[in-house]
């Protein structure tokens, strides 16, 4: 084989090793390392290094060298002007000028190359932006660069360039994709505060039921939590129990303050709260599925004798489903203006005379799950503390609790049978 | 003959005040960079000469090239004497076309190799 041919072969090999290292995915660091490593290789150059520019602050960062001693770890500046006209070259540089960068470069930092030669500086252009620089000292046949040589050094070059800028490219992506990420945070925080301070004013509104909406986003919570559902959905209920009534805001005030139950007349203005509350929830647009259904349908019963459309059984969201049975359990357990707080036991034996007409046996199960672990202690009080003020000596219900379960589980689907096993 | 790295099938010898490293197969990254730490743990401990023996090297690729550029720097820092041996034609064309021939010994053996360094000796 004649040594040209051996040169082209030797050549050719190292800029497909090149393209597959590039290609591959793994550590930056190390592919531009090994990628400088095949440059030099190439045409057995003794030194040299690899430099990524940065606009801001205005320096070229060494991020692989060879045989240029410790002289070069910091940066070093380039300015803008210098920059500019690096680019300007393009990533076809002629010999004489890549020869002429050189000397600039040696002559602009003395101090840093003090005792290092570098023969060529090649600008790493891709779409008119300097990306870096390479620069590189003698071949170990001591000869000359050529014009041959600058040819493959050229297309060498060209790859670490495009790989360089790929990798800031993603890296800008992935930045991009962390603000957005933090202002969506911002945004549901604020979202959050919102719909608190909505359900405040809700409850406000109806002074026989204040702190209403937030206990039942926080019971929707615990049973969705207790049924399995996933983080973001249990948050999704949380929020639909705290905007519940919202539809409670156009219903005159005072029905909501009547000191007796309602007439019919009063009945028919308050039943009108759940499809409002649809209207006013619907043309939001709420981070998380279904919200204006769950205020919609939160006095649908599963006979179909609810309102305010008559919906049967699986025909009722199943969000709606636990927002109605959070919503029932606090309007027992607190004060009315026709009639006091019911006792717990009461409270139940309404749940189970009511499980399968008004309420799905699957979410008072996960309700009577909850409210056990936490009583036998295995589960973090939370139902129990909304409960205390008004209640005490909640361990006598454990029976009641165990009997309605042994009643109606077995019908849950598998995600209920998973978070009981939890 | 023992592997003196422990970390790999980097094989090396001492004879004298010269090692003797024995390249791999295939002398790419991974392996061009343990015979590059083998060759410097060489010259830090004393070793005046470097016998690179490729008897079992096929190819050597650009990164394999410029790995044993490093090497010939390292040993030239360290004035000491570098030389490879058992270089098949191909690799040896390369080296001679390359130019790292100017920089080290090319012999046919290790014996030829150990010869050299006797003969060089006062």
């Amino acid at each position: 084989m004649d040594t040209n041919t051996q040169r082209l072969l030797h050549t050719f090999s190292a800029l497909a090793d090149l393209g597959q290292e590039i290609a591959a995915a793994g550590d930056f660091d190390e592919m531009l390392r090994t990628s400088f490593h095949l440059l030099l290789g190439s045409l057995a150059i003794r030194r040299g290094a690899v430099a990524e520019y940065e606009r801001e602050p205005g320096s070229v960062r060494f991020v692989a060298t060879r045989g240029l001693g410790e002289s070069l770890s910091g940066p070093l500046a380039l300015s803008t002007d210098h920059a500019q006209r690096l680019s300007s070259l393009g990533s076809s540089i002629s010999l004489a000028d890549a020869g002429k960068e050189a000397q600039r470069f040696l002559e602009d930092h003395k101090d840093a190359f003090a005792s290092v030669e570098i023969d060529l500086v090649l600008p790493l252009v891709v779409r008119e932006e300097l990306i870096g620089l390479v620069l590189l000292g003698e071949k170990a046949t001591g000869e000359k660069f050529t014009d041959e040589d600058l040819e493959v050094l050229s297309a060498l070059s060209r790859h670490i360039g495009v790989g360089i800028r790929s990798h800031r490219l993603l890296d800008e992506i992935g930045h991009k994709a962390d603000e957005n990420l933090r202002l969506y945070e911002g945004l549901r925080a604020i979202y959050k505060e919102t719909v608190r301070a909505f359900a405040a004013a809700i409850d406000i509104k109806d002074r026989y039921t204040q702190g209403h909406s937030v206990r039942v986003g926080k019971y929707s919570e615990i049973i969705a939590r207790e049924m399995g559902w996933p983080d973001e959905e249990v948050e999704g209920i949380t929020i639909a129990g705290y905007l519940h009534d919202i539809g409670k805001l156009i219903v005159d005030l005072s029905v909501l303050n009547s000191p007796g139950r309602f007439n019919a007349k009063e009945q028919k203005e308050m039943n009108r709260h759940p499809y409002a509350g649809y209207e006013i929830l619907s043309p939001i647009s709420h981070p998380y599925a279904d919200i204006p259904l769950m205020a919609r349908y939160h006095h649908e019963r599963m006979d179909g004798n609810g309102y305010p459309d008559g919906l049967k059984g699986d025909q009722i969201p199943p969000g709606a489903k636990i927002v109605t049975l959070a919503d029932s359990f606090d309007a027992m357990t607190t004060d009315r203006p026709y009639r006091k707080k019911l006792p717990l036991e009461d409270v139940l034996a309404d749940f189970r005379v009511n499980t399968g007409t008004q309420f799905d046996p699957e979410v008072v199960c996960a309700f009577c799950r909850a409210f056990l672990k936490e009583i036998e202690g295995s589960k973090e009080r939370r139902l129990l503390n909304l409960l205390n003020r008004n209640y005490s000596n909640m361990e006598r219900l454990s029976p009641m609790l165990s009997q309605m379960l042994s009643e109606f589980d077995g019908g849950g689907d598998t995600r209920a049978a998973s978070a009981a096993g939890n | 003959m023992s592997d003196t790295t422990g970390e790999s099938s980097v094989q090396a010898r001492s004879v004298g005040d010269a090692a003797i490293i024995y390249a791999s197969d295939y002398l790419n990254k991974l392996s061009g960079e343990r015979i590059e730490r083998e060759c410097k743990r060489q010259l830090e401990s004393g070793h005046r000469t470097l016998i690179i023996n490729f008897r079992d090297t096929e190819i050597v690729n650009s990164i394999g090239v410029s790995i044993l550029v490093g090497v010939i720097d390292a040993a030239e820092k360290s004035t000491a004497r570098l030389i490879f041996s058992d270089v098949n034609n191909h690799t040896a064309e390369l080296f001679q076309m390359l130019g790292l021939t100017r920089h080290v010994s090319l012999v046919s053996s290790e014996d030829e190799a150990l010869s050299l360094i006797s003969e060089a000796q006062p």
